[in-house]
């Protein structure tokens, strides 16, 4: 869809100051250019490689490597299920074929209606409170089909939408150093040799 | 069931509710050990205290942490600290807890760990999956760069570090640690090969650098504000401290703990009440995880083994990243071994031809023996992809790759075949689990790929 807005492009360069080199920023951008569009769009990927100094291959080539980015659009809710071997030792695979069921898609198939992609993911660090999912990346623990349903429901009905920003949006708080100590060159380094 | 006891370290304020803000943190003593280390110790004592400690490192390979530090070449500079916060192996979760629970814990470990490296920029790679823990974790690095406890003249000392907070975008592999630097100088996560590239020598931007995993910065602050030998006399000398374990499958309570390293046994971990409370519906033990999905599993004689590293290694397995996965004897094992080697299949990241095809066909023999399309000769088949991947199938495992992952994905074919063939026999005669075990799937012979 679209490159960066002016307010991202100003958030980029501040990614972009914190590392010694830009090409570190590459991953932050596109999380932020996901962000923006729910998913990575060319344009957006064109625009990367502009601020960073890269041919756009060399983005694409960066970014398909990594399982979060999509290079399409998904739900606005993308619901990952783990089924790795804690969780399906506790029913995923039931779970799973419930979501499968009850929101009438494969996954990696978007619902008609755009709200809803589910996958079959592997482990999200919840393993003890298995079976887990996430929606957008926010936890639910312990899922049963039954509150599977309720979560939909929920989600349909707009309650969550405090706790469940759309998908691409991670933290909601930004590391906000703007200045690097650390990048002030030669005499920070000097300091540091002399201790 | 009597188990032995310690004190927390690390987790002392997963039950404060505000255990995760400047406030909380401060009024529960923290970044005490900062200033005491900036205001009245050298950087090398730092080094001794966390050298004394004798911690074996969190993230897998449980290397000596303090030995680790001494790797890095004198006077080269800028040298990095990177903090793996890239959590992802299967049945391991406990650094994602230390990240959303006590954030300003592990960056005063991170902050200790520069000073004492002479490290003037540090880069926190979380995960990239974990929006709450880099929500918490940039919220908490705001406030300490506000309070002085980062940034220019850390506690009003000559010491200046920075943090930058940066996160993945979905790779197990980028757990690796010259797989992390290279996804942190944006590239794709492929494993560098050892030697030349020891990250110790030549790192990130081929610069000195030393990769932590977040659990063992979380001690370091314990570490200096109570001393070494006080760490070491916790836990078996030979593996010092407390350490977390996640326990996850067929008990009746998983949990995350943290207990005594090195003396806790599986059996009181499974058994007592204060932990798992035993296996599930007074079922037994069929089979365990010890230590995450690239561990060699254990059976029931090995449940009185104490969570012991040279023990645990000897026995031919390992206590990895501290995931422990339970199995009761309603198991399908021929199931559970197939989840495990399609998560390495997919995660392989394709850099050597062993693993890349390797794992790739050992997920698809798999996937046909328990769609009832198995023949006989296909348990040796995945035996000798096996061999190919990991000449010899021993412990520790050899490779014909430059990581470790597709030898991991050895370890749950070797363990399951070995002991259980007869299961696989079934599965390929019959096209269903053997009886008495609950397959996973509503139908054994279901499309689940």
């Amino acid at each position: 869809m679209s490159r960066l807005t002016d307010e991202r492009v100003k958030t980029a360069h501040e990614i972009i100051g914190r590392f010694p080199r830009k090409k570190s920023a590459l991953i932050p951008l596109l999380h932020l250019a996901q962000e923006q569009d729910g998913y990575v769009a060319q344009d957006a990927m064109v625009h990367i490689a502009e601020l960073l100094d890269l041919a756009p291959a060399e983005v694409y080539g960066t970014a398909s490597f990594y399982e979060m980015f999509k290079f399409h659009p998904v739900g606005k809710y993308c619901i990952n299920i783990c089924t790795n071997i804690s969780c399906q030792l506790v029913g995923a695979w039931n779970l799973l074929h419930h979501a499968e069921e009850s929101l009438g898609v494969k996954p990696g198939v978007v619902t008609d209606d755009g709200l809803f992609t589910i996958e079959d993911v592997e482990c999200i660090a919840a393993c003890t409170e298995a079976p887990a999912l996430q929606v957008n990346y926010r936890y639910r623990y312990k899922v049963t089909p039954e509150s599977f349903d309720a979560l939909i429901a929920d989600l349909r009905a707009g309650k969550l939408a405090g706790e469940v920003p759309p998908h691409g949006t991670l933290a909601v708080v930004r590391q906000e150093t703007t200045e690097r100590w650390s990048n002030r060159g030669v005499e920070a380094q000097a300091k540091v040799d002399a201790r | 069931m009597s188990v032995p006891t310690g004190p927390r370290i690390i987790t002392t304020r997963f039950d404060v509710a505000d255990g995760h803000t400047y406030a909380g943190y401060v009024r529960t003593g923290g970044y005490g050990s900062l200033r005491k280390a900036v205001g009245s110790m050298t950087p090398q004592q730092v080094i001794d205290e966390v050298k004394a400690a004798e911690i074996q490192g969190r993230g897998g390979a449980g290397f000596p942490a303090g030995t680790k530090w001494g790797f890095l070449p004198a006077d080269v500079h800028p040298r990095y600290l990177v903090i793996n916060g890239d959590e992802s192996e299967p049945g391991t979760y406990k650094d994602r807890l230390l990240m959303e629970r006590d954030p300003h814990q592990l960056i005063e470990g991170i902050v200790l760990a520069c000073y004492a490296l002479n490290a003037a920029q540090a880069f926190l790679y979380v995960r990239g999956e974990m929006a709450l823990a880099q929500e918490r974790l940039a919220a908490a690095l705001n406030d300490a760069y506000a309070n002085n406890m980062v940034g220019k003249n850390v506690c009003g000392s000559d010491f200046s570090v920075d943090i930058t907070l940066t996160w993945g975008a979905g790779a197990y592999i980028v757990g690796e640690e010259t797989a992390l630097i290279e996804s942190l100088e944006g590239e794709r996560g492929m494993p560098r090969l050892k030697p030349p590239f020891f990250p110790a020598v030549k790192g990130l931007y081929m610069q000195p650098t030393i990769v932590n995993n977040v659990e063992t910065l979380a001690n370091v602050p314990w570490i200096v504000g109570k001393g070494g030998s006080e760490f070491k006399s916790l836990g078996a000398p030979t593996s010092t401290g407390m350490r977390m374990f996640a326990v996850s499958g067929h008990v009746r309570k998983p949990g995350v703990f943290e207990v005594p390293n090195g003396v806790t046994t599986f059996r009181m971990l499974f058994e007592a009440a204060e932990y798992c409370g035993g296996v599930r519906d007074g079922r037994s033990v069929k089979a365990f995880i010890p230590g995450g999905a690239s561990a060699m599993w254990f059976f029931p004689e090995h449940l009185d083994m104490a969570l012991d590293k040279p023990t645990v290694d000897k026995a031919g397995s390992m206590l990895g990243s501290g995931a422990i996965v339970v199995m009761d004897d309603t198991t399908d094992i021929v199931a559970a071994c197939w989840r495990i080697v399609r998560f390495f299949a997919r995660e392989s990241c394709g850099k050597c031809t062993p693993c890349r095809e390797g794992t790739t066909w050992l997920e698809r023999v798999l996937k046909r023996i328990l769609d009832g399309h198995g023949r006989r000769e296909d348990i040796d088949l995945l035996m000798e992809v096996s061999e190919s991947i990991s000449p010899g199938i021993a412990w520790p495992p050899r490779q014909t790759t430059i990581c470790p992952l597709g030898p991991s994905a050895v370890s749950p074919i070797a363990s399951a075949v070995r002991r259980f063939r007869h299961e696989f026999e079934h599965y390929i005669d019959h096209g269903r689990p053997i009886d008495g075990v609950e397959s996973p799937f509503r139908s054994h012979a279901a499309s689940h790929a």
